[in-house]
C-alpha cells in the first residue's frame, strides 16, 4: 500500500444482474486536493462511490481507503469519510437544523455542541434564514449545501461527492465550486464524480475518465485535454450556400477534418491552436464569407469520449441505462 | 475571499472563509454508544410526528372505529347486550389494534431505504442496529397512543376492567411487547420487498387471518370443531386471553407464558435476519 494515496483500487468489479457496473476499474487517488472521476450516466461513477464509502461490496478486486481496506476495515473506514449523494442525502421531513443535530449526536457529540456545530455550519453554509424549515421546502441549491453541511459535521479526511451540481443552476453550481475549495483548502481530500468537462476542470487536480466501468484515460486536466485537443471551433456562416466554401478553407488552414453541425450553417473543428483558429477566421474574412457568429470552446465531454473512446457519450448513456 | 454573489431571497450568500473555518474547528468527538445512537434515532421519529401529526391518524381513528364499530355490530349478536360484549371484545381490539399498527414499521423501513439519508446512516461509524432499535422506540410511542385511545373510549362506553389501573398497564405492556417483537417480522419483509404497496398487501394477507382466526371477537367454542385447533394454536389468541385476564385482575400465568415464549422466538429468529438483510441491502 502507498501511504501518499487516499484511495487505491485494482480490478474493482461490481455487477447487477446482467449489467457489469464496474469492469476491473483501477483508480489511484493522491491524498489533498480534488479527484475528478468523468463519466456520462451509466459509467460506473456512482458504483464506484459506493464501494469506497463502505455501502456495497465489490464482486472481485481490492480498494484501499485512506489505509483501510473497504471491506474488512469498513468500519474503521466510516468514521473518516462522509458520503454526499447523488440525491439528497439528509432528511427531506425535518428542518436543517434538526438534521444536522442528529447527525452531530449520531457521531457523538453532546446534544449541546450539536447544536452549536448545526448553527455554525448553518452560517457558513448561509442556510441560517432556512435553518428552522423543513427541508423538502428547500430550493435545489439549498439542498446541496445542507448536504454538503451534513458530510462535514466531524470533518472527514475525505469527502465524496456524487454529482455535486447536477441540476443546479450556473449560481448555486459556483457556490458548491466555492464549498469544494474550501474544503480543500482545509486540507481534505475531495473525490467527485462528474458529467460535466468544465466542473472537472475548474476543480479537479487530476482526472479519470471512467467508460462501461473501466478507466480510459487519466491524468491532470491540462493533459487530457491536450490528449483531445485544446478546444472546438465553431463557426456559423450567415449563407449557407456558402458552407462548403468554407469548410473547404477552415481544412486548408487549420489542417484538420472540419465536420457540418446538424443544421445548413454550422461547422465546427477540432483545434489545438488558437492563432490558427484565429488565421482561419481571417481567411472567412478575406474570402468574404459573412458568420453569423464563431466561438473557440473547450472539448464536450462527448468530444472527449468520442476522442478516447470511438464513441459518443449519449452512445454509452444508452447502452449502460440499466447501470 | 468572502462573498462573490448577490443573496437570493431567503439565502444568504455563502461565506466561504467560515467554511474553512468550521471545517478547521470540527473536532473528532469520540463514539458515542449505542444507546445515545438509539435514543438519537428515537427522537427523530418524534420529530417526524411532530411535522407531520396527520401520521397519527391510524392510531387514532382508526382504534375509534374499530371499537365502535365491532361493539355496536356484533355486540347484541354475541353476546346479548353491547355493555357485556365490549368487557370481552376491548382487550382483543387492543391486542388487534397494535398488531396492526405495527406493520407500519415496516413500511417506514422500506420507505427510508428508498432514500439517500439511508445511505449517509450506513456510512456513519454507528453500531448499525440500533437503526432499527430508534425506528422501534418511535412505533412504542404510537402503540402507547393507540393503547391511550382505546382504553378511554372503552371506559367511556361502559368497559369495567376488574384488574384495575394496574392490571390495564400490565395488559398493555403486554401487548406492546408483542408488537415490538413482531415488528421484526414487518422489518424484515420491509428490506425485502420493492414497493411499499406490495409490502402493504403482504402484512394485510398476514395480518387479517392471524388477528381474525383467534378469539379476538367470539369464543372458539362456538366454532366448528376443525377450527378451533387453529383459533387456539394462534399467538394472538394466547395473547388476547393473555391481555383479558390480566386486565381481568386474575392473570394467567400459562398464557403470558405462551406470549413470552412467542415473543423469544420472533425476535430471536427475525431480528438476525434483519440485521443481515440490512447490512446486505444494496
Amino acid at each position: 500500500m502507498n501511504s501518499e494515496l487516499a484511495i487505491e483500487t485494482a480490478g474493482l468489479v461490481k455487477t447487477f444482474g446482467k449489467t457489469r457496473a464496474l469492469d476491473g476499474l483501477d483508480l489511484a487517488v493522491p491524498r489533498g486536493g480534488v479527484y475528478g472521476v468523468l463519466g456520462p450516466n451509466g459509467a460506473g461513477k456512482t458504483t464506484a462511490i459506493r464501494i469506497l464509502a463502505t455501502l456495497l461490496r465489490p464482486d472481485a478486486g481490492t480498494a484501499t481507503v485512506l489505509g483501510h481496506d473497504v471491506v474488512r476495515d469498513a468500519s474503521a473506514l466510516r468514521g473518516r469519510i462522509s458520503l454526499t449523494g447523488q440525491f439528497a442525502s439528509v432528511d427531506d421531513d425535518l428542518t436543517g437544523t434538526e438534521n444536522l443535530v442528529f447527525l452531530g449526536r449520531l457521531l457523538g457529540y453532546s446534544t449541546k455542541h450539536a447544536r452549536e456545530r448545526s448553527s455554525q455550519l448553518l452560517e457558513a453554509f448561509g442556510l441560517d434564514e432556512a435553518a428552522g424549515r423543513l427541508v423538502k421546502t428547500y430550493s435545489g441549491g439549498m439542498r446541496r449545501r445542507i448536504d454538503i453541511a451534513a458530510s462535514i459535521v466531524v470533518t472527514p479526511d475525505l469527502v465524496f461527492l456524487d454529482e455535486p451540481t447536477s441540476g443546479l443552476d450556473p449560481r448555486s453550481r459556483n457556490q458548491v465550486w466555492d464549498i469544494v475549495r474550501a474544503l480543500v483548502g482545509a486540507g481534505t481530500t475531495v473525490l467527485l464524480t462528474t458529467q460535466y468537462l468544465d466542473e472537472a476542470d475548474q476543480l479537479a487536480d487530476r482526472i479519470a475518465v471512467i467508460d462501461r466501468g473501466r478507466g480510459v484515460a487519466e491524468g491532470t486536466p491540462g493533459e487530457l485535454k491536450a490528449s483531445v485537443g485544446s478546444g472546438t471551433l465553431h463557426v456559423r456562416v450567415v449563407d449557407p450556400a456558402r458552407r462548403e466554401e468554407a469548410r473547404g478553407l477552415l481544412a486548408k488552414t487549420l489542417d484538420t477534418v472540419v465536420h457540418e453541425e446538424s443544421d445548413v450553417a454550422g461547422l465546427y473543428a477540432r483545434t489545438t491552436d488558437s492563432d490558427r483558429a484565429a488565421a482561419a477566421l481571417a481567411e472567412l474574412s478575406g474570402a468574404g464569407i459573412s458568420l453569423v457568429n464563431f466561438a473557440v470552446g473547450q472539448p464536450s465531454l462527448d468530444e472527449v469520449f468520442l476522442a478516447l473512446t470511438g464513441h459518443s457519450a449519449e452512445e454509452a448513456d444508452r447502452q449502460e441505462d440499466a447501470a | 475571499m468572502t462573498t462573490i454573489e448577490q443573496p437570493l431571497s431567503g439565502s444568504v450568500p455563502l461565506e466561504t472563509d467560515r467554511v474553512r473555518e468550521a471545517l478547521v474547528s470540527g473536532f473528532r468527538p469520540t463514539r458515542p454508544t449505542a444507546l445515545s445512537t438509539t435514543l438519537t434515532f428515537g427522537w427523530r421519529a418524534m420529530l417526524k410526528i411532530k411535522h407531520v401529526p396527520e401520521q397519527l391518524l391510524d392510531v387514532t381513528m382508526f382504534p375509534v372505529m374499530f371499537v365502535l364499530m365491532f361493539t355496536y355490530l356484533f355486540g347484541g349478536a354475541l353476546a346479548g347486550s353491547t355493555e357485556e360484549y365490549l368487557q370481552f371484545l376491548l382487550p382483543g381490539i387492543l391486542v388487534q389494534t397494535v398488531v396492526m399498527i405495527s406493520m407500519y414499521t415496516g413500511h417506514t423501513l422500506n420507505r427510508e431505504v428508498q432514500r439517500g439519508v439511508f445511505d449517509r446512516i450506513r456510512s456513519l461509524p454507528i453500531w448499525q442496529p440500533t437503526v432499527l432499535l430508534g425506528m422501534l422506540m418511535g412505533d412504542a410511542a404510537r402503540y402507547t397512543m393507540a393503547s391511550t385511545v382505546i382504553i378511554t373510549l372503552g371506559v367511556v362506553l361502559g368497559y369495567r376492567p376488574d384488574g384495575g389501573i394496574e392490571g390495564v398497564i400490565g395488559g398493555v405492556a403486554l401487548v406492546l411487547l408483542f408488537s415490538f417483537s413482531l415488528s421484526w417480522v414487518w422489518t424484515s419483509l420491509g428490506l425485502v420487498m420493492r414497493t411499499p404497496e406490495a409490502l402493504m398487501s403482504t402484512s394485510m394477507m398476514i395480518l387479517f387471518p392471524l388477528t381474525f382466526i383467534s378469539n379476538i371477537f367470539v369464543d372458539p367454542e362456538t366454532m366448528p370443531g376443525w377450527l378451533q385447533p387453529i383459533v387456539e394454536a394462534n399467538p394472538i389468541s394466547h395473547l388476547a386471553t393473555a391481555v383479558r385476564s390480566l386486565m381481568a385482575g386474575a392473570p394467567d400465568g400459562t398464557e403470558i407464558g405462551w406470549v413470552f415464549t412467542a415473543c423469544a422466538i420472533l425476535v430471536a429468529v427475525f431480528a438476525p435476519v434483519t440485521t443481515y438483510l440490512y447490512r446486505n441491502k444494496n
